[in-house]
């Protein structure tokens, strides 16, 4: 009785949160199955309608922007590429960074380390104007590489994988050491298989970083050919059932790679520890 | 030439710390040597010099007739056990075993027998594809202790292995690993801070305190036969008994009781020791004290006594009636008696 009082209350509370986010995503997702028409008249819609297929067909093919140069399904195409670069970069030189900071005696090691750190203090919105002329003068404008480069560096998930090494025992390099393994194959054998949790914890939080970005790409891109679904949804006029069909659809991919990475990570901390 | 040679190693940590103090030491082939002290006595850092963990500050060591100081770890040909085993938690057991193995490119086939003669060895053939995080205490010292054998080592170093088990558990392994030794006839080194350990485990036993050599011997003969005083007192369980004394001529005066030592000595700052169980209690003594407690263990007892203000332990057979509260008797023997100078720490017989 005691133990069932509170584990009630418990769900309670979780339900609750559950509809509070869930309900408004799912009225846009009713209201976007409706013609445009009957939503004007209607209002907002609980249920679903007849017209799915049709609103989402003609969102993913239709050609949108002021040139008309870019569909939907080529944002997706976009944002993907970007978002999946920022994380893949982000991963890739925050582990190696971390790497150098903790296994290699670099003097000033800390310095090095805090440097990295203060640029939090200075996010992509306020280097904006310098990092424009810089990738300008690299002819990286309207680019993948130049919607990707600017963001791949990451001083948090630096710190996190920082942290992670020092706590790793300082016998494992040893061992390691008098079975031979080089710094580069230390790396690759050891912190990597090691900090596979955290590679999937740090790459999910970059994607959805790099996936939402908005301004970066919006300054560096002049060619339609470039736009992200974040820039497309301000774009996206036409009909109100539409607009609505295209917000659902531009949650899709982050809530994919949580769903899909998330698997991992749980078994990373049941297996590994 | 000896199959391992220490010539005058000394290491200086860069904060000025002065770990080890030109020591030299030789040790033969297929010898099980024991470095033992207490903690920060720079017994791991010697034992870490010779698997090229550690800088050599200056001296040589010499392994098979090749100076290694500048030789990588991995190309010294010696394998190491660490306290808390440093298995490779991701890896599987055989792959823990098969990977330096592996970094020495030798072919499957064999990697796979070698791990599995190993393995078989060790009885862990069943836990193969197990993670460490899977296994007991027990067992992942064998999986450490697997991964040394594998590679086929010049010399085993043993860093503390068995201080993370319990006790039973370490008496088990303490045997497996001299048996193993024995059986292998690799040269072994194993360092460790308890000193029943090191009597039961070593062919020799290297004694170290504050950087410095102290004595080495077989464990006999650092027993019964110690070279300093801090040697006296660090080996034996209960601690040897030291009084401070003022020797004259051959006899000792503690309290007001002069002890015959047998021995031209004349010092005006001795100190003589008496291991608990050289203490021979009989109705006769000639010296009499009271227990002021009395520690029963079974098959022996120990008494805690003091003659003047210095305290004192024997060590006796339960057998023997003595309660705390009592008196008793005792002699002692003059040729078990241990004599020191206490300025330099060293033997004086």
């Amino acid at each position: 009785m005691f133990r069932f009082l509170p584990t009630t209350i418990n769900h309670f509370i979780l339900l609750m949160g559950l509809t509070l986010m869930i309900v408004p995503v799912w009225i846009i997702f009713a209201s976007s199955t409706h013609t445009s028409l009957f939503i004007n008249t209607n209002g907002l819609q609980f249920f679903l309608g007849d017209s799915f297929k049709e609103n989402y067909s003609s969102v993913l093919f239709k050609k949108a922007g002021f040139f008309q140069e870019i569909t939907a399904i080529k944002m997706f195409f976009n944002s993907f590429v970007m978002a999946m670069g920022i994380a893949t970069l982000s991963v890739v030189t925050s582990l190696m960074a971390a790497y150098g900071l903790v296994y290699f005696k670099i003097k000033y090691a800390t310095f090095i380390f805090w440097l990295i750190f203060v640029t939090l203090l200075v996010p992509l919105e306020l280097r904006v104007m310098p990092t424009y002329v810089v990738m300008s003068k690299l002819n990286l404008l309207n680019s993948f590489a130049g919607l990707i480069v600017p963001i791949s560096a990451s001083a948090i998930a630096t710190f996190f994988f920082r942290q992670f090494y020092k706590s790793i025992p300082e016998e494992l390099l040893e061992a390691a050491k008098l079975d031979g393994t080089n710094s580069w194959k230390f790396f690759i054998d050891f912190l990597v298989p090691l900090s596979k949790t955290m590679i999937a914890a740090v790459f999910i939080f970059m994607f959805v970083y790099g996936y939402n970005q908005y301004l970066w790409p919006l300054i560096m891109t002049t060619t339609e050919e470039y736009w992200t679904v974040v820039m497309g949804l301000k774009t996206m006029y036409g009909s109100i059932s539409h607009r609505f069909a295209f917000v659902i659809m531009s949650m899709i991919p982050p809530v994919l790679i949580i769903i899909f990475l998330q698997k991992l990570f749980i078994q990373g901390i049941f297996q590994n520890k | 030439m000896s199959f391992l040679e220490l010539q005058n190693i000394t290491k200086i940590y860069p904060n000025g710390t002065k770990a080890v103090n030109e020591t030299s030491l030789n040790i033969e082939n297929g010898e099980f040597v024991v470095f033992v002290g207490p903690s920060g006595c720079g017994k791991s850092t010697l034992l870490r010099m010779i698997a090229g963990l550690e800088d050599i500050t200056s001296g040589e060591i010499v392994l098979d007739s090749n100076i290694i100081n500048n030789i990588d770890p991995s190309e010294r040909d010696v394998a190491m056990v660490f306290q808390n085993y440093a298995l490779y938690p991701h890896m599987t057991v055989y792959n823990n075993m098969a990977y330096g193995l592996k970094n020495r490119g030798i072919s499957k086939q064999e990697i796979e027998n070698k791990v599995n003669d190993a393995a078989k060895l060790l009885e862990i053939d069943s836990y193969l594809e197990r993670k460490p995080s899977m296994l007991s205490g027990g067992q992942r010292q064998r999986v450490a202790m697997g991964r040394a054998i594998v590679r086929n080592p010049k010399i085993f170093l043993f860093d503390e292995p068995l201080s993370n088990l319990d006790a039973k558990l370490r008496n088990q392994m303490r045997l497996e690993i001299k048996k193993l030794q024995r059986q292998m006839g690799v040269t072994s080194i194993f360092v460790t801070h308890d000193q029943t350990e090191a009597m039961t485990l070593g062919d020799r036993i290297v004694v170290i305190n504050n950087g410095i050599v102290e004595q080495v011997g077989t464990p006999k003969e650092i027993y019964s036969k110690p070279n300093t005083k801090f040697v006296a007192e660090f080996i034996g369980s209960p601690q040897m008994n030291i009084f401070n004394c003022k020797i004259d001529n051959g006899t000792a005066k503690i309290d007001n009781h002069s002890i015959n030592l047998d021995k031209s000595v004349n010092n005006d700052d001795a100190s003589i020791g008496i291991r608990p169980d050289d203490i021979q209690i009989s109705d006769s003594g000639s010296i009499t004290c009271k227990a002021n407690l009395v520690e029963y263990l079974g098959s022996d007892m120990i008494i805690y006594s003091s003659l003047g203000d210095q305290e004192f332990s024997c060590k006796l057979s339960s057998k023997i009636d003595v309660k705390a509260g009592n008196e008793f008797k005792f002699d002692i023997q003059p040729n078990l008696v241990h004599i020191f100078d206490n300025s330099s720490g060293k033997r004086l017989d």
